[in-house]
């Protein structure tokens, strides 16, 4: 590993185009890891992957199908069944492992749905401007103008519940954030000679629009996106909490507090414990996001 | 003559402003139509039942007006909305707006409740994090804030009750008042704290005030997550003013520095920011409601939810969505009516 070391990353002169990405990439981690909070955030969230995929492994007890429900029920945490069980007699513990993966999946989806959305409704109204402009920018509005939860569940209302059209919600109302971020970087990029000199080459707008502005626009979104995660999660675990998410027996953690409300005076691990997961991974997500913008955007809050 | 002048910019402002607003409600209008277009239920069927013969259905149908193409629908919803009807529930019988109007009060109690605690508390810990910045006040304030973004407010709430009402019996439990005070008083502007004290009814007021105070404090902590967070980042802005310099070097106290002149500035860009939370909260009150069984619009929506009564889940979200637009609107004209520097800009 002689050729990436630290002189190579950092040289004043890169040799190649790859070499000064590297050396910026290595420049923002290292502000990046002396941020301690984001650190911790990256911590959790890498934990949370690695839940995601050992999860059969890690997980002591199945997640759907309980134990004895004479004996086995409303158990409290023991070395046993560390956070306890439910009402089902199923092991809490291993249902919350199971459930990352949901938490994942909902997160990933999302991003993956609503970023290109986003990306293409914010760059072609601020690439062609005018009429266009204004018609994508009023539709994009009048998303905003609905506050998240509420539409993702008129939204699911209509489709119905189920993880796939909550999903499909929650990426429905996500989207308008992006577009006006996209469009605020392409309405800064579009007079730029590069673009002027793919035009005089005869490149179509759609091309100019993913072969140069979409690229370009494509890391101060991603970035919102991250940002925004810890919202996602806890927007689709209020839906799974209506009943309106995932559907039980899956151990979706919304859905889990909501199973536990019934025994919550008695039994507080029920709900108590996958409130505490969804807490620490959206912190989690929350303290990254802080760092980022700490480091990516210097003249911002601090 | 310099009237006409300024008054010219100020009509083609409000007329910008009047067109735009129509456009998003028309917006918003379209929106919940066609989420209505979309649902599975049956608009007929949920009218006249599932055992009605094959002529009342086509007779509902053709009354429906579901045989008109979609944009004739829209009219006629358009036309419905605009006189203030949005259909009846399907669940308690009677007109939406009427349902509405009567939950209405108690999120608007709950909501105003919470931006008093989030504003009162939140505006001294943002100036307290920007004077003290990256200190370890600075950092605690930041992470209390992070806390306040990451919790799930339901969890919360539940929590909450279980501490609070369960283990050390601080509060009233679920509801608005208990039933023993509930034909105490007479319900006349439906915000109960206010009734009870209008009418000296002070055990009832007690017994309201300590059903409303942790609802009222959860929905206050998530407000004052963000509104400290504004806060700290507008006070660092002015901190950093040449006025600020100035002030110093004349020998102006530092606490005068900080929250006289500092703050004065700082309180335009807020002043939005406290609206924009009051919005925050309408939302975040649907999941506190449901905890506490507080009777509001968010509790109405979540059990029209459950019983698939689009009319009312459709109306709910339109006056939500109106509303919100309605504070946004507020929150710009508070804005140019107190900045000094936009007002001349008119």
């Amino acid at each position: 590993m002689t050729f990436v070391d630290r002189e190579w990353l950092l040289t004043e002169q890169p040799a190649s185009r790859r070499q000064a990405r590297f050396g910026q990439a290595y420049r923002t981690w290292t502000s990046f890891r002396s941020n301690r909070l984001a650190m911790v955030g990256l911590g959790i969230l890498v934990m949370l992957v690695l839940v995601a995929i050992f999860a059969d492994v890690i997980a002591p007890y199945d997640p759907l199908r309980g134990g004895d429900l004479r004996t086995a029920r409303l158990l409290p945490p023991s070395w046993t069944h560390l956070m306890g069980t439910d009402d089902q007699a199923r092991d809490i513990f291993s249902r919350l492992v199971h459930g990352s993966r949901l938490t994942l999946m909902v997160v990933a989806l999302v991003a993956v749905i609503a970023t290109p959305i986003g990306l293409l409704v914010g760059t072609t109204a601020g690439y062609f401007g005018g009429w266009v402009d204004i018609v994508l920018m009023r539709i994009t509005d009048i998303f905003l103008a609905f506050p998240r939860l509420i539409l993702a569940l008129a939204f699911v209302a209509a489709l119905g519940p189920g993880i796939e059209n909550a999903i499909i919600a929650i990426a429905i109302t996500s989207w308008p954030p992006y577009a006006r971020l996209a469009r605020a970087e392409t309405l800064t990029l579009r007079e730029q000679d590069f673009i002027n000199a793919a035009r005089l080459q005869g490149a179509s707008a759609p091309r100019i629009i993913w072969g140069y502005v979409v690229p370009l626009c494509m890391s101060s979104v991603i970035i919102r996106v991250t940002l925004d995660m810890a919202g996602i999660i806890l927007t689709a675990a209020g839906l799974g909490f209506l009943g309106l998410g995932a559907q039980p027996p899956q151990p979706e953690w919304g859905a889990m507090i909501a199973g536990g409300r019934r025994f919550l005076i008695d039994y507080w691990w029920v709900a108590t414990m996958p409130g505490l997961a969804i807490f620490v991974v959206s912190l989690g997500f929350n303290f990254l996001g802080d760092g980022l913008r700490d480091v990516l955007d210097p003249k911002g809050e601090r | 003559m310099v009237g006409r002048a300024r008054a010219l910019p100020v009509l083609t402002r409000l007329a910008k402003i009047v067109v735009s607003l129509a456009v998003t409600l028309l917006g918003l209008l379209l929106v919940t139509f066609l989420i209505g277009r979309v649902v599975p239920v049956d608009p007929v069927l949920s009218v006249v039942g599932d055992r009605a013969s094959q002529s009342t259905y086509d007779r509902v149908f053709l009354e429906l007006g579901l045989d008109q193409p979609l944009v004739v629908q829209f009219w006629m919803y358009l036309q419905d909305v605009l006189r203030g009807d949005f259909g009846d529930s399907f669940l308690t019988k009677r007109p939406i707006l009427d349902d509405i109007a009567r939950v209405f009060p108690a999120t608007l109690e709950l909501a105003t409740a919470g931006v008093l605690i989030g504003t009162i508390l939140g505006i001294p810990l943002g100036v307290l994090a920007a004077v003290k910045q990256g200190k370890l006040a600075d950092q605690i304030v930041r992470v209390v804030g992070l806390v306040g973004y990451s919790a799930p407010i339901f969890w919360l709430a539940l929590l909450g009750l279980l501490v609070f009402y369960a283990q050390l019996g601080l509060v009233a439990g679920p509801g608005r008042v208990d039933i023993t005070y509930e034909y105490d008083f007479t319900t006349k502007t439906g915000l109960l704290l206010l009734d009870t004290a209008l009418q000296g009814r002070w055990e009832a007021f007690r017994n309201v005030f300590s059903h409303l105070i942790l609802p009222a404090c959860l929905l206050g902590y998530f407000s004052m997550a963000y509104i400290s967070r504004m806060t700290r980042s507008f006070m660092l802005n002015e901190l950093h003013q040449e006025y600020v310099t100035t002030a110093r070097v004349k020998g102006v106290a530092e606490w005068r520095i900080v929250w006289v002149h500092a703050l004065k500035n700082a309180a335009v860009p807020l002043v939005t920011v406290i609206v924009l939370s009051y919005m925050n909260l309408l939302e975040g009150s649907v999941l506190t409601e449901t905890v506490f069984a507080w009777p509001g619009l968010g509790s109405y929506l979540t059990n029209s939810l459950q019983n698939a009564d689009m009319n009312a889940v459709l109306g709910c979200t339109l006056v939500i969505g109106i509303s919100f637009t309605a504070l946004n609107l507020i929150s710009d004209l508070l804005y140019s009516l107190l900045d000094p520097r936009v007002r001349r800009r008119r």
